[in-house]
C-alpha cells in the first residue's frame, strides 16, 4: 500500500522509548495535505513524543530509540538527512521561546542566513512576508531591531511562528501552541492556524478538546503511548467508535 | 517567647560580628594600600623605566607593559583552547572521551600555581630559555581549567528549547552551536573570561621561573618580560624604602585594575 495521494505523512508502526520507557506503541496514521490534524489526549500519553518523531527531533535524546516507518510524500525520513527533514517540517514550540540575543527582525531571518541566504533584499522580503503570514507585521513592522524577548507572551509566539514559516516548510508542528498564553491571544493563534493550512500541512498537538474541535479537519486520540482512535474531528466528536474516546471528550477522563 | 527574642538577638549579633570580622581584615588592606600607594601614582609611575637598585625615582612602565602582554598572550592561548573544550564537553553529550577530560579538568584546576610554573619551566624555559611565552603558557595552564569551568556552565544555562529551536529550522548542529548557542552564552562567557583575567593578572609564583622579570621594556615575546606581580614581589622584599613605596604603588594599580574588571563584569555582562 502506497498511501493515498494526498498524504503527506505516513506513520507506520512507530514504536519510541526513553531507555526502557516505551512511549509510543505501534502508532499508525497518514497526515493528509493541506489539513489541520489535532492530537489529543491526556498529559504523559505520548503526544509531544509523537511529533517530534515526525522532525527527528526525538532522537536526540541520548537515551531514546525509535522503530518503525515514517514516510514523508512516501519517502523514509530515516533514509533523509535530518537536516532536510527539519527543512521539511518546522515546528513551533509549546513556550514561546524566540532567540534571546536576536532582533525580531533576525528571529525571522536566522534560518535563511544560517543556510547561506546573503541578499539582503530576499530576506527583507521573506521577513515581511513571515510576519504577515504570522499575522505580527502589523505590530512590529516599526521595530523590527528591537529584541524578539521585548515582546508579549502571544507576540512572541507569533513570531516563532513567522520564523518557522520563514524556512518554506511544507509541514508545521505545533505542541501546544496556546497552552502558555492568554484567551485572546490564544484565539488569534487558531484564527492563524486556519488559515495557514491553506499553504502548509499542520499538525496540533493539544490539551484542549474545544480547540481541537474549532481547528482540526482530522482528530488523533492517544492514550498511554497508545493511538486509540483517529479519523475526521466531526466525526470522532459526534460519533467516537471507542468507549474510551467517547470517556475523555466527555471528561469523564483525563 | 522571651527565650525566642533572646536567641534571635543573639544571632543577630552574632552575624553583625561575623560580617565586623571579615570587612575589617578586607577593608584594612583596602586602606593601606591607598594610603601607602597613592602617594607612588606619579605620571613618571606609569611612564618610565626602573632606575638602578638603590637610587630614588623611576617607575614600573615595564611591569605595565609586561602584565598586558602576559595577560593578553595567556588570553590568546586560553580562551579558544577552553572555548572549543566546553563545547565540546556541553554540547557533544554522546561523546565518549567527556568523562576523562573532566576528571583531567579538574585535576589541572586543583594545580598549585607554582606547579604550573614548574611544569612550564621544564617543557619551555629548559629548552628556549625565560620569555613571555613561557609565562603565558604558565599563566595558560590555570586559565584554561578556570574558563572551561566557567564557559560549560554558561552553555549549560542556555535552554535546550533553544537548542531544538535552532535545529527544527533545519540549521545544521554545529552551525546551531556557533550562531545561536555561543550567541546566548556570550555574556556569561565573556564574564567568565574576565574574571579569569583578574584571577590570573595577581599571579607570581609561575612568572618566577618562566617570564622571569626584565629591568627594560621587551621587545618581543621570546624575550624575558617583567610583571606587575613579579616586581612586587621583588620590590617588596629588598631594603631600599624607595621601592617599599613602588611595591605599594604597583599592588595598589593592581587591585584597581583587578577592582574594575570585577565591577564591569557584575554591572555590564550579568543584566541579560
Ligand atoms: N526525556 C524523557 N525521559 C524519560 N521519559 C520521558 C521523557 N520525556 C517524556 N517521557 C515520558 O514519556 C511519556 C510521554 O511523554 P510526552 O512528553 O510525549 O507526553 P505528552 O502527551 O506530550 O504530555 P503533555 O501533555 O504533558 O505534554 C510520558 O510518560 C513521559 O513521562
Ligand atoms: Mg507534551
Amino acid at each position: 500500500m502506497a498511501g493515498h495521494a494526498t498524504d503527506k505523512i505516513v506513520v507506520r508502526n512507530l514504536n519510541a522509548w526513553y531507555g526502557d520507557f516505551q512511549a509510543l506503541k505501534n502508532i499508525n496514521l497518514s497526515i493528509k495535505k493541506n489539513t489541520i490534524t489535532a492530537i489529543l489526549g491526556p498529559s504523559g500519553c505520548g503526544k509531544s513524543t509523537f511529533i517530534r518523531c515526525l522532525n527527528r527531533l526525538h532522537e536526540l535524546r541520548s537515551d531514546a530509540k525509535i522503530e518503525g516507518e515514517i514516510l514523508l510524500d512516501g519517502k523514509s525520513v530515516f533514509n533523509m538527512d535530518p537536516v532536510e527533514v527539519r527543512r521539511k517540517i518546522g515546528m513551533v514550540f509549546q513556550r514561546p521561546n524566540p532567540f534571546p540575543t536576536m532582533s525580531i527582525y533576525d528571529n525571522v531571518a536566522i534560518g535563511l542566513k544560517l543556510n547561506g541566504v546573503r541578499d539582503k533584499k530576499a530576506l527583507d522580503r521573506v521577513v515581511e512576508d513571515s510576519l504577515k503570514k504570522a499575522a505580527l507585521w502589523d505590530e512590529v513592522k516599526d521595530k523590527l531591531n528591537m529584541p524578539g524577548t521585548s515582546l508579549s507572551g502571544g507576540q512572541q509566539q507569533r513570531l516563532c511562528i513567522a520564523r518557522a514559516i520563514a524556512t518554506n516548510p511544507e509541514v508545521i508542528l505545533f505542541d501546544e501552541p496556546t497552552s502558555a498564553l492568554d484567551p485572546i491571544s490564544a484565539v488569534k493563534i487558531e484564527d492563524l492556524l486556519v488559515d495557514l493550512k491553506g499553504n502548509y500541512t499542520v499538525v496540533i498537538v493539544t490539551h484542549n478538546i474545544q480547540q481541537a474541535g474549532r481547528v482540526s479537519d482530522y482528530v488523533a486520540f492517544f492514550w498511554m503511548g497508545e493511538l486509540v482512535e483517529f479519523g475526521k474531528t466531526a466525526e470522532v466528536f459526534e460519533n467516537p467508535k471507542e468507549e474510551l474516546t467517547e470517556a475523555y471528550l466527555t471528561g469523564r477522563i483525563g | 517567647m522571651a527565650a525566642r527574642r533572646l536567641k534571635d538577638n543573639a544571632l543577630t549579633i552574632y552575624s553583625i560580628l561575623s560580617l565586623v570580622v571579615i570587612a575589617i581584615p578586607l577593608l584594612h588592606i583596602i586602606a593601606t594600600t591607598l594610603i601607602n600607594g597613592a602617594q607612588s601614582l606619579t605620571p613618571e609611575f606609569f611612564t618610565s623605566l626602573p632606575k638602578p637598585p638603590g637610587e630614588e625615582g623611576g617607575g614600573v612602565a615595564n611591569a605595565i607593559q609586561g602584565t598586558a602582554i602576559l595577560v593578553a598572550l595567556t588570553m590568546l592561548i586560553s580562551v579558544p583552547a577552553a572555548l572549543l573544550t566546553a563545547i565540546y564537553l556541553s554540547e557533544f553529550p554522546e561523546s565518549r572521551l567527556r568523562d576523562l577530560i573532566r576528571l583531567l579538568n579538574d585535576t589541572f584546576m586543583g594545580t598549585p600555581s607554582i606547579v604550573a610554573g614548574v611544569f612550564a619551566y621544564t617543557l619551555l624555559v629548559t629548552k628556549f630559555g625565560f620569555s613571555a611565552l613561557a609565562g603565558a603558557f604558565a599563566l595558560s595552564v590555570l586559565a584554561v581549567p578556570m574558563m572551561v569551568k566557567t564557559m560549560e556552565e554558561a552553555l549549560k544555562l542556555v535552554p535546550t528549547d533553544i537548542r531544538e529551536a535552532g535545529l527544527s529550522l533545519g540549521i545544521r548542529h554545529w552551525r546551531v552551536v556557533t550562531s545561536i548557542v555561543l550567541r546566548t552564552a556570550m555574556p556569561a562567557i565573556a564574564s567568565g573570561v574576565l574574571l579569569t583575567v583578574a584571577r590570573i593578572s595577581g599571579e607570581t609564583a609561575p612568572l618566577l621561573f618562566t617570564a622571569f622579570g626584565n629591568p627594560n621594556f621587551a621587545t618581543g615575546i621570546l624575550e624575558p618580560v617583567s610583571a606587575l606581580p613579579l616586581m612586587i614581589y621583588v620590590y617588596a622584599i629588598s631594603p631600599y624604602p624607595d621601592w617599599h613605596r613602588k611595591a605599594w604603588g604597583a599592588s595598589l594599580v593592581l587591585m584597581i585594575a583587578v577592582l574594575t574588571i570585577n565591577l564591569i563584569t557584575k554591572y555590564k555582562l550579568r543584566r541579560r
